[in-house]
């Protein structure tokens, strides 16, 4: 099943003279996306930018600064019996994370075929992936704090190191928690049947509209996608 | 409502969107506090922003009366003087002219103009408002805190900005400043969202984008802008207000004060520049590609003729908001950049003039031999071509590198910007007031009063900003309380009195222009139903004002333009877009 109101958007060409044809159109320039998802989509071009920024930030201040940056792979190493594994934690987080964009992209499918039970139980595992990921982080932060890191200084070598740290991956773990919190409101709302009773919210405007889950989807999977990029720049450069 | 079918004659598709209701209100609270209705909350927007705008109107007179006669006022002092500068060019800046272009002018006229019932997302929009409302607060509240509001200059450059020279430095008054910003800009991007979705999604069956009225593409495309450029704001933002209450060092370079070493190490307060300037410059098109938008309107309707070059008009906007993001170092050009940086952008900046003056030539076109009526809009329509034709040629000077060095900093650049984004776009502002007040109360404002509203305001402001072209060119610097024992003559502290009296006495007409309002609302003359003929859709609901919904049952379906006036064999001098009748086909475009 397709968007709900997709089958309402008069024939048109393919390819390119398409896209002219939508834009040259009455009504909508999107002639597949619903207002929301519409919504969705402008909101992470906007939110692109303020995480690119933040990113940009942080490599002018990694590329300008005098003093040496701590070596990554030995800062984020973890002790396992005798041995320090490089990047041990961050490897299974950032499983858990991209795993989490599985079961969520499974959940939009089973809301297409309605199966609430599925989609509820799909949306509810990619919260409890969601909160692992943040309770990792947290570990992670408490390692780091109790070595001395802060956002004002640490023991290795530039200061701007914690302070560009701190406030990315806390910046992006604001929004895993925010998304948790949404997936959680969200899959309630499908485990009652909410999105099948017809009274229309502001998440529902017909019977049978799951549009809000692929919507949390596309928030879901841009989180992760942006988790891609922090992780690169900060842990692998 | 009813499902539509496409319309046999005209070839106008059908619905694709059901048309539903928007969220009716019930009771007091969610009627006239939290309301969803667009139309009000755009009130709300307005009456908030002229609220905070009128304290930045009461600073610029202290501004002035500092400058006019140093020394006389004793209640300045230089700590004042520095706190009423930045809150002034702040308010206005973000908290008036955004606020009031995309929250009100936006709000109001997007889905009465492209035919929508309302926004796409009402509470959304609703919610948008009132963090708006917070950050208001918010800032009006460091004017109480200890140590008064942040004294940083409107840029807020660091590393002056949180150090304990500065007023408010490392009081309140720079932390409530950041706060509040990062709240406007929570706030106005649940408003963009909307404003972005409801033009490009829920537009009326028959509404191309090459149908909209020009206010709304200069609105729409302003949001877009606003949408890609306040996230530098909200991280500089975020970064520096770590800088202050956490003790980073993102913009804070190893620094002695008082003869003490402080904790700070290894920042960049370069990069906040380079931050602010990169949501700084589309700010400015942010503010005036709206005003483009609204002027091509007010001179078309009242000059009723077609607007010249609708298309060219459309492209001007968006290729002047794609060129905004490609400018910002011109604002740095001593602040220490590579030469090469300083080519780059003054050859960026200096082909914004191309579509830029491509719109002044449109508009003068329009109005050639149009029938011209020297009606309360046109006359601010007029005013703003002149003044930002004005501000637009000394924009020129300070783009260029070489020109621009010995003019940085001087009140030649403090006349520059108040022509080109502060005069011009009030102009606008005053015009589409003078405009829609019909159609937002039903009465009309009074057209004497306007007249000598406008007067002394363009006169007034001529008097205020071309004299300060020469005092900027003598060299006096800009930000400097009183400079009248340094090197500058006589001539120039005459010049800065007369700007003063001038000053005050284009304040004085605002209050005139607001006891219009007032007396209007009451007393005004009946507008009755399309006093100023225009075509656009948004004078032709079945009630006005309109009610919530707008539409009555049935959407309007459009089959022209907004601009078919003064057509050749048509019935009237207008047609208006959702008329069937002359002309109409669905392949004609326009």
């Amino acid at each position: 099943m397709t968007d709900a109101t997709a089958h309402r958007s008069p024939p048109r060409p393919n390819g390119l003279e398409g896209v002219a044809a939508d834009w040259a159109s009455d009504q909508r320039a999107f002639k597949t996306a619903s207002w929301g998802k519409a919504m969705m989509w402008i909101f992470l071009l906007s939110d692109t930018f303020v995480f690119a920024i933040f990113l940009i930030s942080y490599m002018s201040a990694r590329s300008s600064t005098e003093v040496e940056w701590p070596n990554a792979s030995e800062v984020f190493a973890l002790h396992v019996g005798q041995t320090e594994l490089p990047l041990l934690l961050i490897a299974i987080m950032t499983f858990v994370l991209i795993s989490s964009s599985g079961t969520m992209a499974m959940a939009v499918n089973f809301a297409y075929a309605r199966n609430r039970r599925r989609t509820a139980q799909l949306m509810f595992a990619t919260a409890a992936l969601g909160a692992l990921f943040v309770g990792m982080q947290a570990f992670e932060w408490t390692k780091l704090i109790s070595e001395g890191v802060r956002p004002w200084g640490n023991p290795w070598g530039a200061e701007q190191f914690g302070a560009t740290f701190f406030m990315i991956t806390g910046f992006h773990g604001t929004h895993v928690s925010f998304g948790v919190l949404f997936l959680l409101i969200v899959a309630n709302k499908v485990r009652k049947g909410e999105f099948d009773s017809g009274r229309r919210t502001w998440l529902c405007r017909e019977k049978g509209d799951y549009e809000a889950v692929e919507i949390m989807g596309l928030y879901w999977h841009f989180v992760d996608l942006v988790w891609v990029f922090i992780f690169a720049f900060f842990y692998l450069w | 409502m009813s499902s539509v079918s496409e319309d046999p004659d005209t070839g106008i598709p059908p619905a694709e969107v059901p048309d539903l209701p928007p969220p009716h209100a019930h009771g007091f609270w969610s009627r006239w506090v939290f309301s969803q209705d667009a139309k009000y909350i755009a009130l709300q927007y307005s009456g908030t922003a002229i609220a905070i705008g009128l304290v930045a109107l009461v600073l610029s007179w202290l501004i002035r009366m500092q400058l006019g006669f140093p020394g006389v006022f004793d209640f300045i002092s230089a700590e004042a003087y520095y706190q009423f500068i930045t809150m002034h060019g702040m308010i206005m800046v973000v908290y008036l002219l955004t606020a009031i272009f995309l929250g009100g002018f936006g709000n109001y006229l997007i889905p009465l103009m492209v035919g929508a019932r309302d926004m796409v997302f009402p509470f959304v929009n609703m919610l948008s408002f009132w963090v708006y409302f917070l950050a208001v607060v918010v800032l009006a509240a460091s004017f109480f805190a200890p140590g008064g509001p942040t004294g940083a200059g409107w840029t807020l450059y660091p590393p002056q900005a949180i150090l304990s020279g500065t007023p408010g430095g490392t009081q309140w008054g720079i932390v409530l400043m950041l706060v509040s910003l990062i709240l406007f800009i929570i706030g106005f991007t649940m408003g963009g969202l909307n404003y972005a979705v409801t033009v490009l999604q829920a537009r009326t069956r028959g509404m191309t984008l090459m149908r909209m009225p020009l206010t709304i593409w200069g609105i729409f495309t302003a949001t877009v802008m606003a949408l890609l450029a306040f996230p530098a704001l909200f991280v500089a933002s975020v970064m520096m207000l770590f800088d202050r209450l956490l003790g980073t060092s993102f913009f804070m370079p190893a620094l002695v004060e008082m003869g003490e070493q402080l904790s700070y190490g290894g920042g960049s307060p370069i990069v906040f520049q380079h931050l602010f300037w990169f949501f700084g410059h589309p700010e400015v098109y942010i503010v005036a590609l709206p005003a483009f938008g609204i002027v091509s309107d007010l001179i078309a309707v009242h000059a009723r003729k077609n607007i010249f070059g609708y298309r060219m008009m459309v492209w001007a906007i968006v290729i002047i908001g794609a060129l905004s993001f490609i400018v910002w170092a011109h604002h740095m050009y001593v602040s220490g950049m590579h030469p090469y940086f300083g080519f780059f952008f003054a050859t960026t900046t200096l082909i914004i003039a191309v579509p830029t003056a491509l719109k002044v030539y449109n508009w003068i076109l329009t109005l050639w031999r149009g029938d011209i009526h020297l009606t309360l809009p046109m006359l601010f329509a007029l005013g703003f071509i002149v003044t930002f034709l004005n501000g637009g040629l000394t924009g020129l000077f300070l783009g260029n590198v070489v020109v621009d060095v010995p003019l940085s900093d001087t009140m030649f650049v403090v006349a520059h910007f108040h022509m080109v984004m502060g005069v011009a776009p009030i102009m606008v502002i005053y015009g589409a007031i003078y405009h829609w007040f019909p159609l937002i109360s039903g009465r009309m404002l009074s057209h004497r009063l306007g007249l000598i509203h406008f007067w002394v305001t363009f006169i007034g402001a001529y008097a205020i900003f071309f004299p300060m072209h020469y005092v900027g060119l003598v060299g006096v610097p800009r930000r400097y309380p009183d400079i009248s024992a340094s090197f500058v003559p006589d001539s120039v502290a005459t010049l800065n009195a007369f700007i003063t009296v001038a000053a005050l006495t284009v304040g004085a007409a605002q209050m005139l222009f607001l006891f219009n309002v007032a007396w209007s609302l009451a007393r005004g003359r009946k507008a009755g139903h399309n006093p100023w003929r225009a075509a656009s859709l948004e004078w032709q609901t079945p009630e006005v004002p309109p009610r919530h919904g707008n539409w009555g049952d049935e959407l309007p379906v459009v089959y022209r333009w907004a601009y078919d006036y003064s057509v050749p064999g048509a019935p009237r001098d207008y047609i208006a877009q959702d008329d069937p009748g002359h002309r109409a086909s669905w392949s004609h475009v326009p």
